[in-house]
């Protein structure tokens, strides 16, 4: 039988605000979006952090739609499934996300996010600002800029795990550290 | 076609270009999956503005949050702006951010820095 307590013992402790693991659609995105902005109206947060999470999130949530490889494991089976979770911290929220990806695709995505990981705020500029003007716009939509992005917009860094579950996928894992500004 | 006009969705933004005027206006989120779909009619709008362009075209940018895969998008249809700049109207962008939103502002700067085209920054209160 399933532990739910277990389960909800386990977000409780982690100060999980909100949950979920599926399929990730596009009215799946407009819900949880919805939700998130009520649910921080309803803690009466400070607009730039209401702005920061926000758009971390979009940029978040898109990138599991666009990105969740259609991964087949070794055995032949198929999972579009992922999931993610948004945890209030004191002083941050903390953006989950876990995917499964093709281990033939771990190399470049990882190459990518140590790129963004030693970027000084001005370099991460231009860098957007040069992707922006000169990078080709991927099919899927993104064309790159999100992780910048979201460096940009936090000025953390990503932090992230790749967990090999067997030859052809791993588990990758993000987390992305929105901190509040101070209160004077 | 004298107007182009789109009401605004959770996803997407208002936008209503009023071509007899020769004003522009983007209004609200941009925030769609799929934004090359959602830009392209305007794009063509611009570029059938373009060959009949009034002397000034102002354009009014007021978003409250864009996503990157808009960001692109919005760089093209700055890009055909800047090309009806060329073309000898007088096209000025009105880049509306709210105060404190300082990620707002940069990113108007960022586009003021590529794009040869006249920028005003527009603080508004939130």
């Amino acid at each position: 039988m399933i532990d739910a307590f277990n389960i909800y013992d386990k977000m409780e402790k982690n100060n999980i605000l909100l949950s979920f693991k599926g399929d990730i659609t596009s009215e799946l995105l407009t819900s949880i979006l919805q939700i998130m902005e009520n649910k921080m109206d309803n803690m009466q947060e400070e607009p730039k952090t209401k702005k920061k999470v926000y758009n971390v999130l979009v940029e978040c949530l898109q990138n599991l739609y666009h990105h969740m490889d259609d991964a087949t494991n070794e055995n032949g089976e198929k999972n579009r499934s992922a999931i993610f979770m948004i945890a209030k911290n004191e002083g941050s929220y903390n953006i989950i996300t876990g995917n499964y990806i093709l281990n033939n695709n771990i190399f470049g995505l990882k190459s990518r996010l140590d790129e963004v990981n030693q970027l000084t705020k001005d370099q991460l500029k231009d860098y957007y600002k040069s992707v922006l003007n000169n990078g080709e716009m991927s099919l899927k939509g993104g064309g790159g800029l999100g992780m910048i992005d979201i460096a940009r917009k936090t000025g953390e860094k990503l932090e992230y795990d790749f967990l090999e579950i067997d030859k052809k996928v791993s588990f990758f894992t993000l987390i992305i550290k929105v901190t509040q500004p101070q209160l004077i | 076609m004298e107007k182009y006009a789109i009401e605004g969705t959770p996803k997407t933004p208002t936008i209503s270009f009023d071509i007899q005027a020769g004003v522009l206006e983007i209004k609200g989120r941009s925030i769609p999956e799929n934004s090359i779909e959602f830009y392209k009619p305007l794009i063509d709008s611009l570029d059938k503005y373009s060959s009949a362009s009034k002397p000034v075209t102002t354009v009014n940018i007021q978003l409250e949050y864009f996503n990157t895969s808009s960001s692109k998008c919005i760089l093209d249809v700055f890009k055909k702006l800047e090309s009806i700049h060329k073309g000898g109207s007088a096209v000025t962008i009105n880049w509306h951010y709210e105060e404190d939103d300082e990620d707002m502002l940069e990113a108007g700067e960022d586009y003021q820095a590529i794009i040869n085209v006249p920028f005003k920054m527009v603080q508004v209160a939130e």
